[in-house]
């Protein structure tokens, strides 16, 4: 090899592939504002449209007169359900197996309700006729307490069903019931609580909150009534399947829908699911022939797009008394609102909340959740999180918390006591699931030794005596947290959304000169995609990762994929792409073999080309391969280097992580800050370390605005309280502590590269982490558990309630 | 979130402001930094039909000192009372309040007589202006007049500006001594939980109070000054006994409300514990 010839390792490194920290393509565009967001699509005559919506929780709509809204001059239309009602789309289905009103029908059944929808020649127009549109309501009696749905007395939301007693999800009890959920054994856990040395019993609120996305939701649809064909853009996390629901319910062809998501200013699960927004933009455009354009603002986000939580879980936890768990009972009462419109997969109406026995061996266990409905906003999706895990992983770590408590034990300790050993793995867990790989034990003591945390137990005992004594108002508390997640939905066997298996994937062109394309079924929110599917598959052709473009999002030109959530992307789409890949080398592997001319098995893969074994300055490069596959008449293989490759996961994988919350709390004022936050997170490989910095902060960020502050409150009237971002909590930079990250890493044994996925686990990690923190300042004055959000008067509440203030 | 119509209007001095106003009547709201209008019309809950905006009028901006007595226009942004180096050394409790409204890009644009003038009990500068005992001049079609900012605060949104009347400039004295302005809020850009400005000067002999004054902000539908609060500590001077009895005067003349901040009982607690804070923190300043 002359000298002036790169290393090996330089070659590697050129490419820019599996563990690189490389900088986000995205970012020049975002940076400079040049991203091509959903309401920077301006079309020709476009025009706008714009809801009218119900103050009323609950009311049967009387009458709707839209004439002096039509009358006002630049008004084009404006649709009600009597006018979606011929077309059958005045209701549509909802991901949950459940229907939705697009626009009201005959009644509403949260405040923010769509009741009417304006198209105009412009924005302000359209905001003006909202005001003109005359709706008469009869109230009726409100429902915001799940607690009370079935009682004698209470208001019958869903009139529609009243006397089903099927739903999609099994029997229903009650006009307000909408399914039961069961899973595990139910006797045994039972029997084992009855006969059980400890017991600890809690109710662990997870309340109402909301992704907001820093986008809002909206589309702009496009029927060109001379080829028949509708453009849909709009804010969809699963553009493909929107496709296909839109070809449903509209009668279109799915050939001539063309569904494109552009850039996306975030996620979170906000945008999954199908929001009546998209159905009347649709419809006023086939209605005007003209593109119509529908973006929400920040109080309709809040209001009526999907939330997420609002889980009641009465939890029972049983062990001996030395701290071996026993069994675990868990009893839901789901919030689900007006429709049941949870975005996840069809057979898991409670997500996989099934995962609550989070990263303990325990081997009995039972759950049930009963969903509900109630005069609130629809949705239940997965805000960073996969479906239901972020609830999942709160419960069982207040339940350890409590477990804790009730056997006077340091809750580490009591921890490390249960935890799944290594040994175990593939573990498969009391409530159904096969974890695929773990190692907690090593992450959880490596956690300890970084916070050195026997001296902060020291130094918190100290804390309470010199409160106790007068000396401070201050105290100090230790949040601990080991989550397990499952993510990577899903095995087409058990995953399926609106009958879609969960699969993914992902096409690869390698152009002449070796450069490529690759396009996916996914689409990042602000993940980094266009970043990190290149590395993946940098290191799997030997292409460097700046020579890739990778393109999601545009039905036209994409292999059907099921979207980006639920820490998906990389455990499905990812995997798609290695394995795509590995078709292409495959392929290359047969041209190399040819241009050297020695057989297909004499040559070996080594970086970026394929080397004759043996003789290793015989050599052709991926670029040179690339370029004779164009152009070279090859005996027995095709022209071109192209592979496509749909995914089916043989399981999830199971990321997992140590978080460690040091706060300190103001009795008297209720405020807290948090003074130390240590994240250990194992997603298996690392693709992007980064990245996966960046995705670890903005999680933790997200989890401390949900655990501190961050809520959707309903009066008992049904009034939304929390409906701007006066109320709603987000964070600045100013509340966001200094966060230190560290890892461990533990591939997956069944993806392709290890990866697991990341982008959720700082949420799923982080909620109970602060969580805990709080609670466990106030542990040594009795607290067993207070609830979250824990903003300054909650906080000063519980220290009220514990005599604190003297 | 999308206003109704209106008209928009940019004159170019406060004579033409108050013609205009005049002239337009209850269909016209004045426009300074807008941070509370602008919400307020994009819900619609203002639809003026006239804005008349007060940013192009430059003799609305300034800020002179002269024999002891500090005169701001009330088209100074937050910015600019931040940032003005004499006013930081005599008035210094200014800056301190002025850097916990909103967050920079508020303070660029929002205003000291915006603040004061639109009667929010939320917004910073009225419980301040009452502690600084400050004089608000307002201009009209009748001419000049002035208004104690202790007197001009009626209930929430209400004041002793007539409708055809512009505020146009505040004056207060310089303020030697001690200072404070503690403020609790949910996070940055927030209105205050519960908020207190405090002056406090010590006597010739290095122990008694010889100054005292005490505000509150957001515990009632207007600012409160804590009169009795700031005689007690002139009459027993700075002590333990004395600010426990303060802040007991002070928890005594508020009337928070129960809101997504709190309800009544944990306010009271917190803006005691705000108020002990900022006179012991003023009183370590003297």
């Amino acid at each position: 090899m002359s000298a002036s010839a790169p290393s090996m390792k330089e070659r590697q490194a050129a490419l820019k592939g599996l563990g690189t920290s490389r900088k986000r393509v995205e970012d020049a565009r975002f940076t400079q504002g040049k991203g091509n967001y959903v309401d920077d699509i301006k079309l020709p005559g476009m025009l706008y449209g714009d809801f009218v919506r119900s103050q009323h929780a609950h009311a049967y709509v009387k009458s709707i007169d839209t004439s002096a809204a039509l009358a006002l001059p630049g008004v084009v239309a404006v649709l009600t359900a009597k006018d979606l009602e011929p077309l059958n789309l005045h209701w549509m289905p909802t991901l949950a197996g459940d229907k939705q009103m697009v626009l009201a029908d005959g009644k509403v059944l949260f405040q923010g309700q769509e009741v009417a929808f304006v198209v105009a020649e412009s924005r302000y127009i359209a905001a003006d006729a909202i005001d003109l549109v005359q709706v008469e309501y009869e109230e009726l009696p409100v429902l915001v307490d799940p607690f009370k749905a079935e009682l004698p007395d209470a208001p019958v939301l869903r009139e529609d069903i009243a006397d089903a007693k099927e739903g999609a999800h099994g029997p229903r009890r009650h006009p307000n019931h909408i399914f039961t959920w069961e899973m595990g054994e139910k006797e045994a856990t039972e029997s084992i609580l009855a006969s059980a040395p400890v017991v600890a019993e809690e109710m662990v609120y997870y309340h109402r909150t909301h992704p907001c996305p820093l986008e809002t939701c909206g589309s702009v649809a496009s029927m060109d009534k001379v080829n028949g064909k509708l453009t849909l853009y709009g804010t969809f996390q699963a553009p493909h399947v929107v496709r296909t629901v839109a070809s449903l319910l509209s009668g279109i062809a799915e050939h001539n829908i063309r569904v494109v998501s552009p850039d996306i200013g975030g996620g979170f699960g906000n945008k999954v699911g199908v929001y009546p927004g998209y159905v009347c933009s649709i419809v006023a455009s086939i209605v005007t022939g003209l593109p119509v354009k529908w973006v929400e603002d920040r109080m309709e986000n809040l209001m009526s797009t999907a939330f997420a939580r609002d889980y009641w879980m009465q939890g029972k936890i049983a062990a001996t008394e030395d701290g071996k768990i026993l069994g675990l009972w868990c009893h839901t009462t789901a919030d689900h609102g007006a429709f049941d419109a949870c975005a996840d997969p069809t057979k898991f109406p409670a997500g996989f909340m099934n995962i609550c026995t989070g990263s303990y061996d325990i081997g009995t266990a039972y759950l049930a959740v009963d969903g509900i409905y109630t005069n609130k906003a629809p949705g239940g999706v997965a805000y960073r999180c996969s479906f239901r895990v972020t609830e999942a992983a709160y419960f069982i770590e207040r339940m350890i918390e409590v477990l804790a408590i009730k056997l006077n034990m340091d809750a580490a300790e009591l921890r490390l006591k249960n935890f799944i050993r290594k040994d175990q793995f593939p573990y498969h867990s009391a409530l159904g699931w096969e974890y695929d790989s773990g190692d907690y034990h090593t992450a959880w003591n490596k956690a300890l030794e970084a916070v050195n945390y026997k001296e902060l137990r020291t130094e918190q005992a100290a804390k309470v005596e010199a409160f106790k004594a007068g000396e401070t108002r201050q105290l100090m508390g230790i949040g601990l947290c080991h989550f397990t997640e499952i993510v990577g939905a899903g095995p087409v066997k058990n995953c399926d959304i609106l009958g879609m298996g969960m699969f993914d994937s992902c096409e690869i062109r390698i152009h002449p000169t070796g450069s490529a394309i690759a396009r996916l079924g996914t689409i990042s929110q602000g993940q980094g995609h266009a970043t990190t599917f290149a590395q993946i598959l940098a290191s799997e052709i030997g292409i460097s990762a700046d020579d890739i473009t990778i393109e999601e999002g545009d039905t036209d030109t994409a292999p059907y994929g099921l979207g980006t959530y639920g820490s998906r992307s990389t455990p499905v789409a990812g995997a798609a792409t290695a394995m795509a890949g590995r078709k292409i080398r495959a392929k290359a592997q047969m041209i190399a073999a040819y241009l050297l001319e020695v057989h297909d098995n004499d040559v070996e893969w080594e970086v970026d080309r394929f080397v004759v074994k043996g003789a290793p300055e015989r050599f052709k490069t991926m670029q040179e391969i690339a370029y004779a596959s164009y152009n070279q008449a090859i005996p027995g293989v095709e022209p071109g280097l192209e592979a496509v490759s749909y995914y089916d996961p043989p399981n999830m994988t199971y990321p997992f992580g140590a978080y460690i919350c040091v706060m300190d709390i103001d009795v008297d004022t209720g405020t807290s800050s948090i003074r130390q936050f240590y994240a250990l997170d194992d997603c298996g490989t690392r693709i992007n370390p980064m990245i996966i910095e960046g995705q670890v902060h903005g999680g933790l960020t997200e989890a401390l605005a949900i655990a501190l502050g961050q809520e959707i409150a309903y009066d008992e009237l049904g009034n939304v309280k929390t409906g701007t971002l006066m109320d709603f909590f987000i964070p600045t930079a100013w509340e966001t502590p200094n966060y230190t990250t560290d890892y461990t890493e533990t591939p997956s044994p069944h993806h392709p590269i290890g990866a697991k996925g990341v982008g959720e686990s700082p949420n799923v990690g982080g909620v109970p982490c602060f969580s805990n923190a709080i609670n466990d300042a106030f542990r040594p004055f009795g607290l067993t558990q207070t609830r979250m959000p824990h903003d300054h008067w909650r906080i000063w509440q519980t220290a009220n309630k514990l005599g604190l203030h003297g | 979130m999308i206003p109704g119509t209106f008209e928009y209007h940019q004159p170019d001095s406060v004579q033409a402001a108050v013609a205009l106003l005049d002239e337009l009547g209850d269909d016209a709201r004045v426009l300074a930094g807008g941070h509370s209008l602008i919400p307020m019309m994009k819900l619609r809950l203002a639809m003026p039909e006239h804005l008349i905006d007060l940013r192009r009028i430059d003799d609305l901006k300034f800020i002179r000192i002269e024999s002891g007595v500090v005169h701001v226009g009330a088209m100074t942004t937050q910015h600019e009372l931040i940032n003005h180096a004499e006013l930081a050394q005599q008035v210094p409790i200014i800056r301190e309040t002025s850097l916990q409204i909103g967050d920079p890009q508020i303070r660029y644009q929002g205003t000291i007589g915006g603040n004061v003038a639109n009667g929010d009990p939320g917004n910073d500068m009225p419980g301040l202006m009452q502690c600084l005992d400050a004089t608000f001049t307002l201009l009209g079609p009748d001419g000049e007049r002035k208004v104690a900012a202790r007197e001009f605060y009626e209930a929430a949104y209400f004041t002793a500006r007539d409708d055809l009347e512009i505020l146009t400039s505040i004056s207060f004295a310089v303020s030697p001594g001690g200072y404070a302005y503690e403020k609790q809020k949910r996070k940055i850009g927030d209105y205050a939980t519960a908020a207190a400005a405090v002056l406090l000067r010590k006597a010739g002999d290095g122990v008694a109070c010889s100054f005292a004054s005490i505000a509150m902000t957001n515990l009632a539908d207007t600012p409160i000054h804590c009169e009795a609060a700031s005689q007690l500590l002139q009459d027993q001077g700075v002590n333990d006994a004395s600010i426990e009895a303060a802040v007991a005067s002070c928890i005594a003349s508020i009337e928070p409300v129960d809101d997504n901040r709190g309800p009544v009982d944990f306010k009271k607690h917190a803006a005691a514990q705000i108020t002990r804070r900022a006179i012991k923190s003023a009183w370590s300043r003297t």
